[in-house]
Parts: structure tokens; C-alpha cells; sequence
């Protein structure tokens, strides 16, 4: 009773402040919590300005990595290079070295021009020639060895433009540019784009990017991701075979059965510590564990899977236990109540029941998975690997890159087109995560029951 | 036959013991006119269980163990006269190894039988040129004593593996054998099978522990080794860093700390004013259609690979900050800075920071709210003085996490600091971490016996070690917090 009139007294003290009338103190409250106010807005729109910002730079660098610049050639495989003995005997063809191909394209390449009549000024054979990729020997090479009986015809071949002329359609070499290049000059811009009115160059949909394997470091124009997906696809196989049983067998273990005891403790302490254990340190033990000590080989998609598997296990357990714990007491009580045993109520009730969840749980670690890197560049995923792993299981012991180790090789490149490739390459991996994402929430929206 | 030929042999096994068991369990109970104490399926479980699982256990066991068996004992053979000066004995058994295999792929093309390949002498054959042929190139020629090894470890390996498949086989054949004859009506298969299984889970929960064992032992071991080749008073206190590939380096380990600390620091500084502020928006202001666009907008930034925020850094934010702060302000030409990298690495820990204060504020009982808003404070008023004091201790765990991941971030340091170990304080010039060295020194033909490579292990194991504290010490905080409002 005291506190009140003391209080209606000092209320009484401060004259001429009410609702309507707003004294000095409350306005600089009001405009404190404005501010703040606005600070947290402005958070908000900063947290999304970076998202915002990152997808635009990857996708403005990237999306120029699905188009590509193809010029259509046709080109006399004339027998008398190629097949000297005129036999066409397989052991003979082997010995055709991309050398001796070459000049078959520059002879293609001026007759294509002196029928066009692109008497094209300031440009010799070479140069003319150089409008088309280095990859482009290999290309007829592997053409010839499949179909001998094709020598001594005119075949007309899509082959790549290089990829300085590549990047002149996507907007990286300019006249300006190409003047202070060794290795285009504007002349062969001018004539590439008389190539692209004739029709004989263009752009189109650039189905090898996601086939084809890497390519040297001079020829970004013929780097694909074929490997790399491969590589990928066959660690994530692995890691799911053996992430998801082993745990989901730990979380059924650690929430139904274990004892309330230290070691339990130790268990638990343990899997929430992996979960934030830097990931380069797995890769450490990867290259100490599977590779220095039991001898797998390096590269190999087995040890990436094996590393990734241990560095997924507590995402999947932490979210199977949750899963499990989110089943109420009732069903297994209901299980017993009727004679079950113990692991029979679990198997064959609270399972089930909790599997949504484990496969959301199993999706998100997977696709965490698909993104690392650091752990594989320490086992040798970075080396350059241009042949396809064999088919599992061989396969998984084969050398093979991985989705965002390529991205991290082709940074480290000299030719700028490597790094249009590299932000195509995200898009990619980016796409793949979206998809993994979007069906676990499927999952969750579909399947998940409030209880 | 490959282990997964073996593998596949042994599940076959396990089904058909599966079907022979319960058979089994249904004639004795029909012979003997008793009821079977489980349903029959679980007697045909018990045999399987007990075919493929020991079975397949020592399948693995054997192939992880086979290879270190054959190296130390071959190994043990080779004279120390053909190990080259300076070089280390392993680096020869990786020659043999090699050897092996070529001879392998040798007597797979067929021209070379069995027996040649026995009797085929390094000093009489040139062996170098024959396996360059199957694709195994060697550095130098063979020596005899090198080549008698290789041989001798193809022999014992093939040996080895064969003695191996058919252990495996006998093993599953004994096991499926006697869980199929002890089966009669009375057996509590159920029991049995349910025992089996629960050991299976718990082993299966072992092996997070058997993982930090791993990690552990790995780097201390490794870690050890290095400590013997170089100081590690050197290592901790020296303050200059310069590995050469001749010898003679020097690891001063204080410019990775200070670059590693600069750049979490920045990455703090970004993250955790803007961070704690989102999550303090959404929690306590936001209307619900904001919040539903927000929330998962920022938690998708968590779910981005960091490769991709590396790419950020090093073809967009890096060229930024050089052409339009560093160049025009005269700090630096390089775009990989700790700026960079910090600001990157900033804007990848937002939503890690945010979603953990969302958790800690929403944690807050309504009533303190309430009491607040009373008393006639404000809505701000409420939150930095009651709120925020109250969930203080979890963002303070939420930070230590957050430093932890900054510390041992890699890909976006490797792409954004860049590579030069150097005590500076201008955040615009590029200096190096302690991860980004760790790839350095183990990327590329990693020779294990070199200081060079074995710095690496001494350098992860101080990030573990100083990771797993920050993680420890947050968990620890965090749990604390949580008992008071519960």
C-alpha cells in the first residue's frame, strides 16, 4: 500500500505527461526502439541480399557453361594419311597419331573457306585452323578406330570451337582483349563471326559438359563433368549403403535399449562432438586410416565414401533419434500390451512409424555429404583423372573425381573459361542438392504425423 | 574370386540356412508334436544370422589386416642396401607394391605363364620395360633384391587371399551348420536371434567412438613422428613459415594461428552482430508472412556447400574489395585477403548463428516478457535488458560453436586468404590459416617419412584439439543453460 502512494506521488511530480502529450524521454524511447527496430530489419534484408548475391554470381558466371560453340566441318579423311597399306587393318589404324589428323582439319577448314570464299584477310591456314579446338584431332581419331570403312569419305563433323572463340560469343574475349592475345587475334574474331552469319558456327546446348571427362589445361572447351558425376554418384551409393544401416542401428540402440550409465554418456558426448569436428581433420584420418595404413588407393571413390560415411553418421543418428523419440510411448506400449517383445515393438511398430523422418534425416546428411571437399582433396580426389571409373563394384577402386572437387580444380587453372566452367559446374552440384533437399521436405510434408 | 564375389557367396548361404532352419524347427515340432517355443521364422533367422555375420567379420577383418601383414614381413626381407641414401624403406616397398601389381597385369595379358613369371630374374630380364608396357611406370631400373621382394609379395598376397576366401566359406559353412543342428522345438529362438541383433546395434553405436579413437591415434601418431624430426617448442614459437621440399624448413606455427584468428575474427565480426539481430527480428517483431519467407531463405544459405561460398570469394567478393576498397585506399593488390575470406566466411555463419539464438531466444519463458512489459518497458528495453541477459549463456555457446566451424573452415580460406604465412595486421593483405596449409603439405604425392608432409598431422591435430575445447566448452554451456528452464 506504501509502494502505491509513493509511486502515485512521484507520478504526480513529472506534470503535463499523458498519452497524448509525449514527453522528451518517451520520444527518445520510442525512437531507441525504431532503430532497433530497423537494425533487425536491415539484418534480415542483408542475410537475404547474400543469397541473393551469391546465386547471382554463381548462375551470371555459370549458365554460359551450358551453351557451347560448335562449327560444323566436313572433312575428307583421306586414306592416303591415314591408312597407308590401304588394308585397314585395326593394329595399323591404333597407330594414327592425333599429328597426323591435324593437317586433314586445316585442310578442311580452307576448303570450307574457299568455297564460303572467305578470302579472309590477315588470317593464314594456321591461324584459320586454330578456330577449331585441339580436342578436335582426338575426336576424329576415336571416329576413325570405330568406323574404319568411313576412310576415304567426306564426313561432316559438329567439331569445338576453340575456346577463346567460345568466350567471344559468351562476352569474355573482346576485340580488345583478343589484340592483346597470344592466342586469338581480331582477325580470327572477324572471321568467326562471318562463320556464325554463314551458319557454319553456333551455339547450342552443351550436352558434353555433363559427359564428357576433364580435358588438359589448354582446352576448357572440351572439360566435362562425366567423371565427376560419376565419381560422385558412386561415393554417395557407398555412403548410403553404409551410413544409413549403421546408423539407424546406433540410434535404435542408443534411444530404446542403452542403459543410463557413463559409457552411454560417453557414446552421446562423442557423436555431438564428430558432428562439429572439422571436416578436414576426417580427411586427415581418411589419408592416415584407408590409405597410409590399410592401403587402399588413392583417388578411389571407396575411401571418399568411407570418409563421408563417417563424417554423415551423426546427422543421420542425431536425426533418427529425434525420429524415434518423436513416436509416442502409446504405440510401444500398445506393442507390449499385446505380447510383443521388445525388439518386435520396435521393428515392426515404432520403425516404421519413424521411418519419414530417418529418410529426411538420411537426405539432408547425404546431400551434405555430396558437397564437401576438403576431406577428399586430401585423399588425391584433385588428380586428373580423364578415364571413367569401371562399373561397381571395380569401379569404387578406381581413380574418379568428384562434383565439388572438380569445381575446386578448375579454379586453380590458368584460362578464365575454367572458371565459367567451375560456376557451371556449382549450378550442377547446386541443382542436385535442390533436388535431395526438395524430397526430404516432400517426405516431411507427406508423411509426417502430429501426434 | 574378388571379396565381393565371396560376400555375395556368403548372404547366399544365409538364405538358404534361413529356409533350412525354419524347415527344420517346422519337422521336429510336427515329429515330436510339440508347439515351437518362437514363430518358426525366427529359428530360420538364427541360422542366417549366425552364417553371414561372423562369417563376413572375419572377411572384413582379414582385408584389413592381410595388407600390413604382408608389408611388415616383406618389408623385414628387403637388405638395407637397396634403400637409397636419405630415403626411407617405405618408399621402396611402394615400389615393390607397384612391381606386384605390373606382374599381375602382366600374367593377365597371357604372353607370360605362371612359371616364367617364377623363374624371370631382374638382372636378366629388363623388367622396367616390360611393365611400362602393362602401364606401370617405374622411376629407375629394378634392383634384383626389389624385384625378388615383389615377386615374393605377390606369391604370399594370392596366397594369403586364398587361404582367405576359403576360411571365410568354412567359417559361414561351420557356423550355418552348427545353429541348424542345435535347433529343436524347444529352443528359444526368438531369444537368440533378439541377442544376436542387439549386439549388432550396440556395435553399431561403437562406432562413433571407434572414429575419434581414429582420428585420435592418427594424428598423434603422425603428430609424434614429426615431433621427433623437429622441435615442437620450434614449431609452436617460431614465427616464420617456409617449408622447402630440400630440407631445411622452417614451420613456425604463430603466422597460420594469427592468420586463422584474423580471419574468424572477421568472420565474427560479420556474422554475429548481423546473425543475432536476424534471429531477434524473426523471433520477436516479424509478422508471420515475413518470417515464413526469411527463415528458410537464410537456412538455405547453411545448406550451400562451402565450395560454392569459395567460388564466391574468390570470382566475385575478392576482385570487389581489391578494385573498389584496397586498391583505391593503397592496402593491398591482392584479391585473396582476410577481408575476403572473412566476410565470406562471415556470411556462411549467419545462419548457423541465427538459428541457434532463434532456438535459445524462443526459449525464453513468455512470462519474463510479460513481466517486462509491465513494468512499461519497451519492446527493445525487453530485449536487451531481460531477454538477451537471460539467454546470454546459449549465445555465448552459440558463438564458441560458430568460432569453432570458423577455425576450422577450409575451402573458403583456400580460396579466399590465399597462401603467404605472414604477421600483419592490414586486413586487406593476404596471409594463411592453419587448414589451408594442412592441404598444401597433403595434397600431390604425400611421401609420409618427410617433415614436410608430417607438419600436416601436427597442424590438424592442434585444430582438433582446439576445436574439440570451443565444442566442449559450448556444449557444456549450452547444456547448463538449458537445465535452468526446464
Amino acid at each position: 500500500m506504501t509502494e502505491i502512494t509513493a509511486d502515485h506521488s512521484a507520478g504526480a511530480g513529472t506534470t503535463g505527461r499523458s498519452l497524448l502529450n509525449v514527453g522528451e524521454r518517451t520520444r527518445k524511447r520510442n525512437a531507441a526502439e525504431k532503430r532497433f527496430r530497423m537494425m533487425g530489419l536491415a539484418a534480415v534484408a542483408i542475410g537475404i541480399f547474400a543469397l541473393v548475391g551469391l546465386m547471382a554470381s554463381i548462375l551470371s558466371n555459370g549458365l554460359s557453361s551450358f551453351n557451347q560453340t560448335y562449327i560444323a566441318l566436313d572433312v575428307y579423311l583421306d586414306p592416303a594419311k591415314l591408312d597407308k597399306n590401304g588394308n585397314r587393318a585395326p593394329e595399323d589404324l591404333q597407330k594414327i597419331t592425333t599429328f597426323t589428323i591435324q593437317p586433314l582439319i586445316k585442310t578442311a577448314v580452307q576448303d570450307m573457306l574457299d568455297k564460303r570464299g572467305f578470302a579472309a584477310e590477315g588470317v593464314n591456314p594456321n591461324e584459320a585452323a586454330a578456330l577449331i579446338s585441339g580436342e578436335a584431332p582426338a575426336e576424329l581419331r576415336r571416329f576413325i578406330l570405330a568406323n574404319p570403312d568411313q576412310i576415304g569419305e567426306t564426313i561432316s563433323f559438329d567439331l569445338l570451337a576453340s575456346g577463346r572463340i567460345d568466350g567471344y560469343f559468351k562476352g569474355r574475349v573482346t576485340m580488345e582483349s583478343a589484340a592483346l592475345d597470344r592466342n586469338i587475334s581480331p582477325e580470327q574474331l572477324v572471321l568467326a563471326d562471318r562463320l556464325k552469319e554463314a551458319g557454319i558456327l553456333d551455339l547450342r546446348f552443351n550436352w558434353a559438359f555433363f559427359t564428357a571427362p576433364d580435358a588438359s589445361d589448354t582446352r576448357p572447351e572440351a572439360a566435362g563433368l562425366g567423371v565427376a558425376i560419376l565419381g560422385s554418384a558412386y561415393m554417395m551409393m557407398i555412403v548410403l549403403a553404409l551410413s544409413l544401416p549403421i546408423g539407424v542401428a546406433a540410434s535404435i540402440y542408443l534411444e530404446e535399449f542403452a542403459p543410463q550409465n557413463r559409457w552411454t554418456d560417453l557414446i552421446e558426448v562423442n557423436i555431438a562432438n564428430l558432428a562439429a569436428v572439422p571436416s578436414i581433420v576426417f580427411g586427415i584420418l581418411g589419408l592416415a586410416l584407408f590409405i597410409n595404413f590399410v592401403g587402399l588407393p588413392q583417388s578411389a571413390p571407396i575411401v571418399g565414401a568411407l570418409v563421408l560415411t563417417l563424417m554423415t553418421l551423426p546427422t543421420i543418428i542425431i536425426a533418427t533419434r529425434a525420429a524415434l523419440k518423436a513416436v509416442p510411448p502409446s504405440i510401444r506400449d500398445a506393442a507390449l500390451g499385446i505380447g510383443a517383445s521388445k525388439m518386435q515393438a520396435i521393428f515392426h511398430h515404432v520403425l516404421p512409424l519413424a521411418a519419414p523422418g530417418i529418410l529426411t534425416g538420411a537426405i539432408i546428411g547425404l546431400a551434405q555429404a555430396l558437397g564437401e571437399t576438403a576431406p577428399l582433396l586430401l585423399i588425391g580426389m584433385v588428380a586428373f583423372v580423364r578415364e571413367y571409373p569401371a562399373a561397381p563394384p571395380e569401379g569404387f577402386f578406381d581413380p574418379a573425381a568428384a562434383l565439388p572437387v572438380q569445381v575446386y580444380n578448375w579454379t586453380q587453372r590458368g584460362d578464365p573459361a575454367f572458371i565459367e566452367r567451375a560456376s557451371g559446374a556449382i549450378i550442377v552440384l547446386l541443382i542436385f542438392l535442390l533436388v535431395m533437399n526438395a524430397i526430404a521436405i516432400l517426405l516431411r510434408r507427406r508423411f509426417e504425423r502430429r501426434w | 574370386m574378388t571379396p565381393g564375389t565371396i560376400a555375395i557367396i556368403v548372404l547366399i548361404l544365409a538364405a538358404i540356412g534361413y529356409v533350412l532352419g525354419r524347415r527344420r524347427a517346422l519337422q521336429a515340432a510336427k515329429r515330436e508334436g510339440v508347439k515351437l517355443h518362437s514363430l518358426p521364422g525366427y529359428y530360420g533367422e538364427s541360422v542366417a544370422l549366425f552364417t553371414a555375420v561372423p562369417a563376413l567379420f572375419l572377411m572384413a577383418a582379414w582385408l584389413f589386416l592381410q595388407p600390413i601383414v604382408i608389408e611388415s614381413s616383406i618389408s623385414a626381407k628387403i637388405p638395407d642396401s637397396v634403400v637409397p641414401e636419405g630415403g626411407a624403406k617405405s618408399l621402396v616397398m611402394v615400389d615393390v607394391r607397384r612391381i606386384s601389381d605390373g606382374l599381375g597385369l602382366i600374367l593377365a595379358q597371357g604372353d607370360v605363364s605362371e612359371s616364367e613369371l617364377v623363374d624371370m630374374r631382374a638382372d636378366l630380364t629388363n623388367v622396367r620395360s616390360r611393365l611400362a608396357e602393362v602401364g606401370v611406370a617405374l622411376g629407375s631400373d629394378v634392383a634384383p633384391a626389389v624385384f625378388e621382394a615383389a615377386k615374393s609379395y605377390r606369391e604370399f598376397d594370392s596366397i594369403a587371399s586364398s587361404v582367405r576366401n576359403v576360411a571365410v566359406i568354412v567359417v559361414a559353412l561351420a557356423f550355418a551348420f552348427w545353429a541348424w543342428s542345435r535347433i529343436t522345438p524347444k529352443m528359444r529362438a526368438r531369444n537368440i536371434t533378439e541377442t544376436f541383433i542387439k549386439a549388432l546395434l550396440m556395435g553399431s553405436s561403437l562406432v562413433a567412438i571407434l572414429t575419434t579413437v581414429g582420428i585420435v591415434a592418427s594424428l598423434l601418431f603422425e603428430s609424434l613422428q614429426f615431433f621427433q624430426l623437429y622441435p615442437a617448442s620450434e614449431f609452436y614459437f617460431s614465427t616464420v613459415w617456409n617449408p622447402q621440399f630440400r630440407g631445411g624448413s622452417d614451420f613456425g606455427f604463430l603466422p597460420l594461428l594469427w592468420g586463422t584468428l584474423y580471419v574468424s575474427f572477421v568472420a565474427l565480426l560479420v556474422a554475429v552482430p548481423i546473425g543475432l539481430m536476424i534471429a531477434i527480428y524473426l523471433a520477436e517483431y516479424s509478422g508471420r508472412a515475413l518470417r515464413s519467407f526469411a527463415k528458410p531463405a537464410i537456412e538455405v544459405l547453411a545448406g550451400i556447400p562451402t565450395i560454392v561460398y569459395g567460388l564466391f570469394a574468390l570470382i566475385t567478393v575478392g576482385p570487389f574489395l581489391r578494385d573498389w576498397i584496397a586498391q583505391p585506399l593503397g592496402l593491398g593488390t591482392s584479391s585473396a585477403s582476410v577481408m575476403t575470406a572473412g566476410l565470406v566466411m562471415g556470411i556462411m555463419l549467419i545462419p548457423f548463428i541465427s538459428s541457434l539464438s532463434d532456438d535459445i531466444i524462443n526459449a525464453v519463458p513468455q512470462a519474463m516478457r510479460d513481466g517486462s512489459y509491465g513494468l512499461g518497458a519497451t519492446q527493445s528495453e525487453t530485449i536487451k535488458q531481460v531477454i538477451l541477459p537471460a539467454a546470454l549463456p546459449g549465445i555465448v555457446g552459440a558463438f564458441l560453436l560458430a568460432a569453432s566451424r570458423a577455425i576450422g573452415e577450409t575451402m573458403i580460406v583456400v580460396m579466399g586468404a590465399g597462401a603467404a604465412a605472414r604477421l600483419d595486421l592490414n586486413p586487406f593483405e593476404a596471409m594463411t590459416t592453419v587448414t589451408v596449409k594442412i592441404v598444401s603439405q597433403l595434397t600431390g604425392d604425400t611421401e609420409f617419412a618427410s617433415p614436410e608432409t608430417l607438419v600436416a598431422f601436427a597442424l590438424g591435430l592442434t585444430l582438433f584439439v582446439f576445436t574439440l575445447g570451443l565444442n566442449v566448452l559450448a556444449l557444456y554451456i549450452v547444456r547448463k543453460y538449458r537445465e535452468q528452464y526446464e
